[in-house]
C-alpha cells in the first residue's frame, strides 16, 4: 500500500448524493481476476453513453476540473461490498474523497487501499463545493497528519477524523495482514481455549 | 451488565484489541465466491502466506454463472475465466467448492444455510454485502471487501471497530398478502438508506417471532439497504428445527448442546440499545419502490412523494416517473422473481399459489431463477415448476442473475422490471434498465397483469 502524508491538489466536484458501488463500477466489469484496469471503467455510464462517447456534461469529463481529489454528495460508497470501488477510484488518480458521510463497506475498502476517506461536516461540504464552482483552480490541502483539510490562501479548513490505527497503517503504508500474522500466537491460543469450551 | 445478543457473539470472538484502535475479530465460517475472491487468492500467493484455516471456508459459484445451458461451457471468456480461477484457487488451497452443477450450488445466501453451515452464536464474513442474510439465524454476519477477505484467508480474523447497536421492533399481526419483504421494505422507507451506517441492528416484536427462517432471512438481508453492516433475530425454536437434520448440522448429543447454548444468545430483558425503533404490523401494506435507491419505496396504491432534494429528482427523471402520480396499472414488460433476497422455496410457494390456474399476461417476459440447486429440485418435486410452465413462466437454473446482471440476464435498456431483489439502482439490472423492488406475490401479480395491480384488494 502507497503511503499518505499530505496533499495538495484541486479536485473535481461530483455533487450526488448516494453514489453507488454500482454507479462507481457497474457489474458487468467485475469479471477481471487481477486490481488493474478499473480505472478505465469508472463511472462508466456516468461518462459515456452507450455508443461510448463521452458525456459532456458530467464533471468527470469536463476538462476544467482535475486533480485527485473527489469532492462528492452525502452517503457515498452505499451498496456493495465490491472493493473494484476502490480499485476503480484509485486506478483513475484519484487519492483522496471528501464527503459529508460514508458507507461502512466502502471506507474500510478505501482505507485498505490508500485511498482517504474524509469525512467534513455538511456545511463544509458546501463550501467546497462553492469553492470549486467559483474557481476550478482551487488548491486544496489534506493533512493527515493533522487530521485537517484546508482550502489553501485562505484560512478555511476543517478537522476529520480517523481511526488512531488506520491512521498509523496510512502513514507507513502498513496494511492489516501484517498485524494480524503478528498475532498468530494469540489467535492459535484463543482457537485452542475455544475449542475446549465448547 | 445486561447484554444484547449482538454483544453476546461479539465478545466471544474477541482475541484482543489493540490500545485506542480496533479490535482482533475471531472468524468462525467464511463464504467466497468467484467475483470478490481472486485477487484476495493472489494477494496471499505474492507474499507466499499460506492460507490459514481452509476447512473453515465454503466457496461456490453465483454471481457470474449463466442461468441457461449449466451443463456447457461457459459461452463468456473472462466469466469462465474467472469460474476457472475460482476452481483452481479453491483446490490448491483444499477448499470446499460447489461450483457450478454440483448439487449444493447456488447463491451464497441461500445456500449455506441451506447446507446448515449457517448456526447461531457464529461470526461469518464473505465478500459479499448481503451476508447479513445469515444473521436470521443470531449470527454475526456481514459483507467484508477483498483485503479483508486476504485478511481473513491469512489469520481467520479481522480487524474491526465494535459497531453500535440498533433495534427495529415491529409488534403485531401482518394483514393478508403482506410478506416479510414488504416489513424491511417499509421499515427502510420510513428510516432511510444510511439509518443504520455504523450500526449492527437486531429485529424484535412478534412479527419477527411468527416469521419461518425464510421470511427473516429476506429481513436480515436487505439490512444493510439501510447502511448497517448486518442484521439479527434472535435463535428460538423456529431456528433450531431449521437447522437440525442438515448437512453439517451437529447431530444426537452435540446438537442438544448447542441448542443449549444457543438458547443462552438472546438479548436479556432490559439490555440497552444505541438506538431504537418500534412500528406497528398493521400500518404495513404491500410495498414498491419507485427510485433509484431502496429507501425509495411506497404503498403499493400511494403516490410517489414530492421531494425538492435534487438527488430524489434525478431518480425519478431516471424512473421516468412523475411525483404525484401512482404506479398502479404502470404497464410493467419484465418480471424477476429470484436474488438471495427472494428465492427460497416458500418465495416459489407464494408465487405459484398465486399464479395457479392463471396466465402470464402477453407482454410480460417473467424469470423465475431459484437460489440454488435444492431450491430448483425442491420446485420440481413440489410440482410448482408445471404450475409456472402452464402459465407461461420460465423457470431458469440457479445464480444470482437479474440481480446484478453480470451474466446475460439483463433487463433492457428503458424497461421496468417488477424484481425481487433488494437493489433498484440506476442500471443494476443492466444498462438503462429501471427496477421495481417487490416482494414475490406482487412480482407474480404484475407478471400475471402486465401492469402494477394492487395485491392487497385481492386479499380484502
Ligand atoms: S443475488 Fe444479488 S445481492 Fe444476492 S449475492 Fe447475488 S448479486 Fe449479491
Amino acid at each position: 500500500m502507497e503511503k499518505f502524508s499530505t496533499l495538495i491538489s484541486t479536485a473535481v466536484p461530483l455533487d450526488i448524493s448516494n453514489v453507488d458501488t454500482d454507479q462507481i463500477i457497474p457489474a458487468r466489469f467485475l469479471k477481471a481476476t487481477d486490481k488493474k484496469g478499473f480505472g478505465d471503467n469508472l463511472f462508466r455510464d456516468w461518462r459515456y453513453n452507450k455508443q461510448g462517447d463521452l458525456i459532456q456534461d458530467f464533471a468527470l469529463n469536463k476538462s476544467k476540473y482535475s486533480g485527485s481529489v473527489l469532492v462528492a454528495g452525502d452517503n457515498f460508497g452505499c451498496g456493495s461490498s465490491r472493493e473494484h470501488a476502490a480499485w476503480a477510484l484509485v486506478g483513475y488518480g484519484f487519492k483522496v474523497i471528501v464527503s459529508s458521510f460514508f458507507a461502512d463497506i466502502f471506507k474500510g475498502n478505501a482505507l485498505n487501499n490508500g485511498l482517504l476517506p474524509v469525512q467534513v461536516s455538511e456545511s463544509f461540504l458546501s463550501i467546497l463545493f462553492a469553492a470549486i464552482e467559483s474557481d476550478a483552480n482551487t488548491q486544496f490541502e489534506v493533512n493527515l497528519e493533522t487530521q485537517t483539510i484546508s482550502i489553501k490562501e485562505t484560512d478555511l479548513k476543517e478537522s476529520f477524523e480517523i481511526d488512531p490505527y488506520k491512521k498509523t497503517c496510512m502513514i507507513n503504508g502498513y496494511d492489516d495482514i501484517d498485524y494480524l500474522l503478528s498475532k498468530k500466537n494469540k489467535i492459535e491460543a484463543f482457537e485452542l481455549q475455544k475449542s475446549n469450551s465448547l | 451488565m445486561k447484554k444484547t445478543l449482538f454483544d453476546k457473539v461479539w465478545d466471544a470472538h474477541v482475541v484482543d484489541a489493540i490500545d485506542n484502535g480496533p479490535q482482533i475479530l475471531y472468524i468462525d465460517k467464511h463464504l467466497i465466491h468467484e467475483v470478490t475472491s481472486p485477487q484476495a487468492f493472489n494477494e496471499l500467493k505474492d507474499r507466499d502466506i499460506p492460507i490459514f484455516r481452509p476447512n473453515q471456508i465454503v466457496a461456490t459459484a453465483d454471481h457470474n454463472t449463466p442461468t441457461q445451458n449449466q451443463h456447457l461451457p461457459v459461452r463468456d471468456d473472462l466469466s469462465r475465466h474467472q469460474l476457472e480461477q475460482l476452481a483452481i484457487n479453491c483446490k490448491a488451497n483444499n477448499i470446499t467448492l460447489y461450483e457450478l452443477g454440483h448439487k449444493y450450488n447456488g447463491i451464497v445466501h441461500v445456500m449455506a444455510p441451506e447446507l446448515g453451515v449457517t448456526q447461531p452464536g457464529m461470526t461469518m464474513v464473505c465478500g459479499d454485502s448481503h451476508t447479513s442474510t445469515h444473521g436470521a439465524f443470531g449470527t454475526i454476519a456481514f459483507g467484508i471487501g477483498t483485503s479483508q477477505v486476504a485478511q481473513v484467508f491469512a489469520s481467520q480474523c479481522l480487524l474491526l471497530t465494535k459497531p453500535k447497536s440498533l433495534r427495529v421492533t415491529v409488534n403485531g399481526t401482518l394483514k393478508k398478502g403482506v410478506l416479510p419483504k414488504d416489513v424491511i421494505l417499509y421499515i427502510i422507507s420510513k428510516l432511510g438508506t444510511n439509518s443504520g451506517t455504523g450500526y449492527f441492528c437486531e429485529y424484535a416484536g412478534d412479527v419477527f417471532e411468527n416469521m419461518s427462517m425464510e421470511g427473516r432471512m429476506t429481513v436480515c438481508n436487505m439490512s444493510i439497504e439501510m447502511g448497517a453492516r448486518g442484521g439479527m433475530i434472535a435463535p428460538d425454536q423456529t431456528t433450531f428445527e431449521y437447522i437440525k437434520g442438515r448437512e453439517f448440522a451437529p447431530r444426537g448429543k452435540e446438537f442438544e448442546k448447542k441448542v443449549a447454548y444457543w438458547k443462552t444468545l438472546p438479548t436479556d430483558d432490559g439490555a440497552s440499545f444505541d438506538k431504537e425503533y418500534i412500528f406497528d404490523a398493521e400500518d404495513i401494506d404491500p410495498m414498491i419502490t419507485y427510485g433509484t435507491n431502496p429507501g425509495m419505496g411506497i404503498k403499493i396504491s400511494d403516490a410517489i412523494p414530492n421531494s425538492k432534494n435534487e438527488s430524489d429528482k434525478k431518480s425519478l427523471a431516471y424512473m421516468n416517473f412523475t411525483a404525484g402520480e401512482t404506479l398502479l396499472g404502470k404497464p410493467i414488460n419484465y418480471v424477476f422473481i429470484g436474488s438471495c433476497t427472494n428465492s427460497r422455496i416458500e418465495d416459489f410457494r407464494v408465487a405459484a399459489n398465486y399464479i395457479k390456474g392463471k396466465r402470464k399476461a402477453d407482454n410480460v417476459t417473467a424469470w423465475l431463477v431459484p437460489g440454488s440447486r435444492q431450491v430448483e429440485t425442491q420446485i420440481v418435486e413440489e410440482g410448482l415448476k408445471d404450475v409456472f410452465e402452464a402459465a407461461g413462466f420460465e423457470l431458469r437454473q440457479p445464480g444470482c442473475s437479474a440481480c446484478l446482471a453480470m451474466n446475460d440476464d439483463k433487463i433492457p435498456q428503458g424497461e421496468y422490471c417488477v424484481s425481487t431483489s433488494n437493489r433498484n439502482f440506476e442500471g443494476r439490472q443492466g444498462q438503462g434498465s429501471r427496477t421495481i423492488l417487490a416482494s414475490p406475490l406482487v412480482a407474480a401479480a404484475t407478471a400475471v397483469e402486465g401492469a402494477i395491480i394492487d395485491v392487497s384488494k385481492q386479499f380484502s
